[in-house]
């Protein structure tokens, strides 16, 4: 019952069939036992039936009929599997290009980034966009995986020539914390168990680093940030004036007493309580939803923030954005969008193109500015009402925004404010 | 700064993602639904939902597809859970679409009402005019599972679509549709059998009788043990004796298999489920019928 103080930890993975993503995984939860019995029963049967002689670990990760009948990942696909130290949630996402979006989708809420490198092929276009996309969605650790060790005779100086190979590349992203792990998924070397067969290899584990990597700075606790989701008003007798302001906390730490600067009016008030079911709470941080009462009473809404009066958000509505464009339908340039931040909705015109970024090479293209399906560029847009925003760098709650066409409802675009 | 005491453990974690997802609905959409079966995890949603409105009550009613072939320990808890939170209950009735003539019943050693819980959903939830439904699916339970969104999208069939989900980042959740669509939200996704167990019991939750040992007439058919029950035709060679077990799952009397067991309390549980070597779904016939059974159904309408 110890595993009630567990952690939640959650990471993505990138990769393509052939760099033993789904042989990866397929370990993972091999080795932690989250594969039960009547699963790998089906997944025997499966790979005897294809004329496979072992169980084909990878199959387990295969979803969909049209993912299995094609042999590859469309959509991205949750895992679980959890150990006396964490709860993980593996975000599986396919490598290909045309992708970009479940890849982008799987990193907005990761702790971890695991990038594998093929130990024959060393690091090509898919690695460096893999890693790309990580520091792109900032996601605080990355594990570049070098596997298939197993057919390179488990040498040093090839997992030597990959990591310098991939610095080379990294140091011009902003990533804060890279590893590097020599592994053979198929194998199991340095997946859960030390490798036998690279003694030269002094670091920790796959599964020892997800264990320990320390996740507790992830969240911002320093830029006190109270987006209001819902206002709970329970017209009871009981609870007659009650008005509390529900919501998940995106920044900072909050505490009964604080006084606080509401947005968008200026106004000021303190908080009088942050209630729960469970009775009242002494403090709130990311990422608890709780409900905080005032000591005024205010009529707030929904897409309203609550922040301190010492350290307020941008109030802008001209805002600088990476995106990454989802939709067949490329973007229009002065089109108009619906916006979706925090809990906010506006409307916004595209104002300018600034550049379309060459994920692979990292040049900015100012010539061809047509964004379109997986593209990702820098633009500028105004929205109809002011937003109240970080830089995504800072905080990736209050610094990202989706887009939606206002004709087909779909979501065509994540942006990262800048 | 000492930030290490602003950690939470998982299931305060996995509390917060899904009060979050509830809140949400309650703010994007007009008319929401709970669907409860009466299992443990519409029981969860439900109590996760009084927790996202607290001191108000749920805003939603919930919504029971009854097949007709309940366990009566199910109805009970439902109508006893239902007047002690004072919320709504609708109920939908395969039964009675069988008795107009709109639904044909499945005849034989294998009929099931399970799938004709996909019509009857569909209709209540045109009849009531629900712009989104509240299940407690989880990405765990099933393959096809593992892919659904939190907030997943409905056509005006109510099907869905597999290959064009929309992406969901961080926390936002896009919940547009036109008129006569709807949406399935499933606040429970990132649960696990185990995480639903460990908070039941964390939170001292009351679930039905079914979840726990009892003694009771079944049958063993391929390697299952059935309820001997009046819903299930059984064959000559199935002799029915009675046998201490429990319910895992608990769905439709005739797809719900029983496993062995002496857990009586939730403790007792936790453990049989965390050294267990088979998923919760093995006992469940309707997903054994083809490996893409749940991926077929759901794209008809299902939960």
């Amino acid at each position: 019952m110890n595993q009630e103080k567990a952690e939640l930890l959650r990471f993505t993975t990138a990769g393509s069939v052939d760099d033993g993503k789904s042989t990866l995984i397929g370990r993972l939860l091999f080795d932690a036992k989250a594969i039960f019995e009547d699963q790998l029963e089906a997944i025997r049967l499966t790979s005897e039936r294809r004329g496979g002689d072992e169980v084909d670990l990878s199959l387990l990760t295969d979803g969909l009929r049209a993912e299995r009948e094609q042999g590859i990942t469309i959509d991205v696909a949750y895992r679980y599997f959890s150990t006396p130290k964490r709860k993980f949630i593996i975000a599986d996402t396919p490598g290909h290009i045309q992708y970009t979006r479940n890849m982008v989708t799987g990193a907005s809420t990761a702790n971890v980034a695991l990038v594998l490198v093929d130990a024959r092929h060393g690091v090509i276009e898919q690695t460096k966009r893999h890693a790309f996309l990580a520091s792109l969605l900032q996601i605080p650790h990355l594990v570049v995986c070098i596997n298939k060790m197993d057919l390179v005779d488990y040498k040093e100086d090839i997992y030597n020539n990959i990591k310098a190979e991939f610095e080379k590349f990294s140091f011009k992203l902003d990533v804060k914390d890279v590893h590097f792990i020599p592994i053979s998924a198929l194998k199991g070397d340095n997946i859960v168990d030390r490798s036998q067969n690279m003694p030269w290899f002094e670091g920790s584990t796959l599964l020892y680093y997800l264990e320990n990597v320390h996740i507790g700075s992830d969240h911002n606790f320093i830029d006190a940030r109270f987006p209001i989701q819902h206002v709970i008003r329970p017209n009871t007798d009981e609870f007659h004036d009650y008005r509390g302001y529900a919501g998940r906390v995106a920044g900072g730490i909050w505490k009964k007493g604080d006084q606080v600067t509401l947005l968008p009016s200026g106004f000021q008030s303190k908080i009088a309580k942050i209630d729960s079911m469970d009775g009242e709470l002494e403090e709130a941080y990311p990422p608890l939803s709780v409900t905080m009462l005032l000591e005024d009473d205010l009529d707030l809404s929904r897409g309203e923030m609550i922040v301190r009066e010492n350290n307020q958000p941008n109030v802008d509505q001209d805002i600088e954005l990476m995106i990454c464009w989802f939709s067949e339908k490329p973007m229009q340039l002065n089109g108009k969008y619906t916006l979706f931040h925090t809990t906010r909705e506006a409307r916004c015109v595209i104002k300018e193109i600034r550049y379309k970024l060459n994920i692979n090479t990292l040049h900015r293209d100012q010539e061809d500015l047509k964004i379109g399906m997986n593209d990702i560029g820098r633009i500028s847009i105004r929205t109809t009402k002011p937003l109240f925003f970080d830089s995504y760098r800072k905080n990736r709650i209050t610094g990202s925004v989706i887009l939606i066409d206002e004709g087909t409802n779909a979501t065509v675009a994540a942006g990262m404010i800048i | 700064m000492e930030q290490f005491n602003y950690r939470l453990d998982y299931l305060r974690e996995l509390e917060s993602e899904s009060i979050f997802i509830i809140r949400e609905v309650a703010a994007q959409f007009e008319n929401p639904v709970i669907l409860f079966s009466g299992g443990k995890d519409s029981i969860l949603v439900t109590h996760l939902a009084r927790k996202a409105f607290y001191p108000a009550k749920i805003p939603f009613p919930l919504l029971h597809i009854d097949t007709g072939h309940n366990f009566e320990e199910t109805l009970t808890y439902r109508d006893e859970m239902v007047s002690r939170l004072g919320v709504r209950l609708k109920i939908a009735s395969v039964q009675e679409l069988i008795d107009t003539g709109e639904l044909t019943e499945e005849n034989g050693f294998n009929a099931t009402r399970n799938y004709l819980q996909t019509p009857v959903l569909l209709k209540a939830i045109e009849d009531g005019k629900y712009d989104v439904a509240l299940g407690g699916a989880r990405r765990d339970e099933e393959k096809a599972r593992a892919k659904e969104r939190f907030f997943s999208h409905r056509d005006e069939f109510g099907q869905w679509d597999p290959k064009n989900q929309r992406p969901e980042l961080w926390n936002l959740f896009n919940g547009k549709k036109r008129p006569g669509e709807h949406f399935r939200v499933f606040p429970i996704s990132n649960w696990t059998e185990l995480d639903v167990w460990m908070y039941l019991a964390v939170e001292k939750i009351p679930l039905p009788s079914l979840y726990f040992s009892h003694t009771r007439s079944v049958f063993e058919r391929d390697g299952m043990l059935l309820a001997n029950h009046p819903a299930i035709l059984r064959r000559e060679n199935e002799v029915p004796f009675d046998e201490i077990i429990r319910f895992r799952t608990i769905g439709d009397i005739t797809c719900t298999g029983a496993v062995r067991s002496p857990a009586t309390s939730l403790v007792d549980i936790i453990e049989e489920v965390a050294t267990s070597r088979t998923t919760e779904r093995g006992g469940r016939a309707d997903d054994k019928r083809a490996e893409t059974a749940m991926e077929d159904r759901k794209k008809q309408g299902y939960f």
